[in-house]
């Protein structure tokens, strides 16, 4: 467990740089994030699927990438556009949520 | 008379009913188990059927035989489940029945059709799967007869029950195919819609070298939209693409239909239940157990086990107005067969990481938890016995329920401390 700073704020990361406490993200920390996956600009549809996220994570996981198309109506076609490269991870990074795992 | 209602009579469905058959009064409660199935299967030996190890008969029972004197059974399916009035709609034959208090065990089912290009005029040739008895004896058929080339498993996406049985089919083809004297001749390949085979710390460190060692290849990061029959590969949203010659699928995952159609379920037709209690926040008389149940933990009959012990002492508790005392904390306890007569154990819950240590002693075992040993593959193998024989009767194990730490290194050889687990 390390700390990084974001923004001006220190939150506590993984190895991989995903938040340990949900409670730590903000709207600024996730355009940090974001930047850092290459992503420069948040558009209102990311917003959309980050929002929807954070609001149906259950025990600070994300849902998965069923779970994420069926609540906000994208296709994965589509989040694979706006999070290019593994949208269930990219968007459990950004929105401050675990990281998508199995049980080993 | 009240009655309790049990959907399913897999694991989780026959093991509370069998132990709340001895803990209720028989002239107040009227148990009845509800499944379209008539045999019961031990699924967890599915693993062993590809490779000519388990036959037919070591997976299955007829399910009446496994029911304590006191359960009633009915064959039946269940078309819809009413809450608001507490009844629940059969079909062949149609019937309805109303309870006082439900238990939906209705399990997760392989969904092939939720993928494009997998149940088509491959399927079952160049496309197999081992998570039906069907399947498992197709494939056996045709791994006796394979030449070589290259075998692909892919798991479609979680949750999905046993996760990981898809890694034990690898190292057992890893074994299986030593054996038949072609592996030189078979590219082994994971695909996994993950980060990679093993996603916890602890685990990926101790565990990372064993797939390397035994030649397994492992594509991370991969979503399956389609597989293309014809050109023989699979196909990611992201346009990447990995060809097999054969396909071993793990096809999505999915609770039974009629979760869906009583309005009872997630995306997946998994039902939301309290993970402590299993109770479900909309209705207070029903509940969900085993794989039928949307909990952050594993799908496997470890839980579903683990599970019904503290359902059961809750739940006479509850039918009298008391508070339930058990709180479930996820304890799942799986061996993972590695091939060469040799088994890992990992045991863990909702908090806890798999850990290095001794079971169920500590510091004796016999077993050995990630770590390889000739004691858990007995130890799996004997566990069939006593799924049949002990679980599913409603006796007891001499095991927790609930995880214990004892045993657990906590710090790692060389004095690495697991900081993560301290607490």
């Amino acid at each position: 467990m390390t700390t990084k700073v974001l923004e001006g704020y220190t939150v506590e990361v993984n190895e991989e740089g995903f938040l340990l406490s949900p409670e730590q993200w903000n709207e600024d920390i996730a355009r940090a994030i974001a930047r850092e996956e290459g992503i420069e600009e948040l558009t209102p549809q990311h917003w959309q699927v980050i929002r929807w996220c954070r609001e149906n994570a259950v025990n600070g996981r994300s849902p998965t990438l069923r779970q994420i198309t069926a609540g906000t109506g994208l296709s994965t076609k589509e989040l694979f556009a706006l999070f290019p490269k593994g949208p269930a991870k990219k968007v459990a990074r950004i929105a401050g949520l675990g990281k998508p795992e199995g049980c080993v | 008379m009240k009655r309790l209602l049990i959907l399913g009579g897999g694991t989780a469905g026959t093991m509370v009913a069998n132990r709340l058959s001895r803990m209720l009064d028989s002239s107040e409660w009227r148990i009845t188990v509800v499944d379209r199935s008539q045999t019961h299967y031990y699924q967890p030996g599915f693993l062993f059927i590809p490779f000519g190890l388990y036959t037919k008969q070591d997976v299955i029972k007829p399910s009446r035989n496994l029911f304590a004197p006191g359960v009633e059974f009915l064959p039946a399916t269940v078309d819809v489940i009413d809450t608001e009035r507490r009844q629940v709609h059969l079909s062949e034959p149609a019937r309805t029945l109303s309870y006082d208090f439900l238990v939906i065990a209705t399990g997760a089912h392989i969904r092939p059709d939720q993928t494009p290009g997998l149940l088509e005029h491959e399927w079952r040739r160049s496309i197999h799967e081992f998570y039906t008895l069907e399947g498992a004896l197709a494939l056996a058929d045709r791994l006796r007869r394979w030449k070589g080339g290259r075998l692909v498993v892919n798991v479609v996406d979680n949750p999905i029950k046993c996760p990981v049985a898809p890694l034990e089919f690898l190292m057992l083809a890893d074994w299986f195919f030593r054996e038949q004297g072609i592996r030189e001749r078979v590219e082994l390949t994971y695909v996994t819609p993950l980060s990679g085979a093993f996603t916890k710390p602890i685990a990926a460190q101790r565990l990372g070298h064993l797939l390397e060692e035994k030649g397994i290849h492992v594509v991370p990061d991969f979503m399956v939209e389609r597989v293309d029959p014809d050109a023989k590969k699979l196909i990611a949203y992201d346009e990447q693409e990995v060809e097999y010659d054969l396909l071993v699928t793990v096809p999505l995952n999915m609770g039974d239909e009629a979760i869906a159609r009583s309005g009872l379920g997630d995306v997946l037709n998994f039902v939301p239940v309290d993970k402590h209690t299993f109770v479900s926040p909309k209705h207070p008389e029903v509940f969900a157990l085993g794989d039928a149940a949307a909990l952050p933990t594993s799908k496997a009959g470890s839980v579903a086990h683990f599970a019904a012990e503290c359902f059961v002492e809750n739940f006479v508790r509850y039918v009298d107005g008391l508070e339930m005392l058990h709180k479930f904390d996820g304890h799942a306890n799986c061996f993972i067969e590695s091939g060469f007569g040799k088994a890992l154990l990992i045991d863990f819950n909702y908090d806890v990481e798999p850990l290095p240590g001794r079971y169920p002693l500590p510091g004796i075992g016999p077993l050995t938890l990630l770590e390889e040993s000739e004691a858990n593959h007995w130890g799996k193998l004997l566990f069939r016995w006593v799924y049949w024989h002990v679980l599913l009767k409603g006796e007891s194990l001499p095991l927790p329920a609930l995880m214990s730490m004892a045993g657990k290194w906590t710090n790692g050889k060389g004095g690495r401390r697991y900081e993560h687990v301290a607490a």
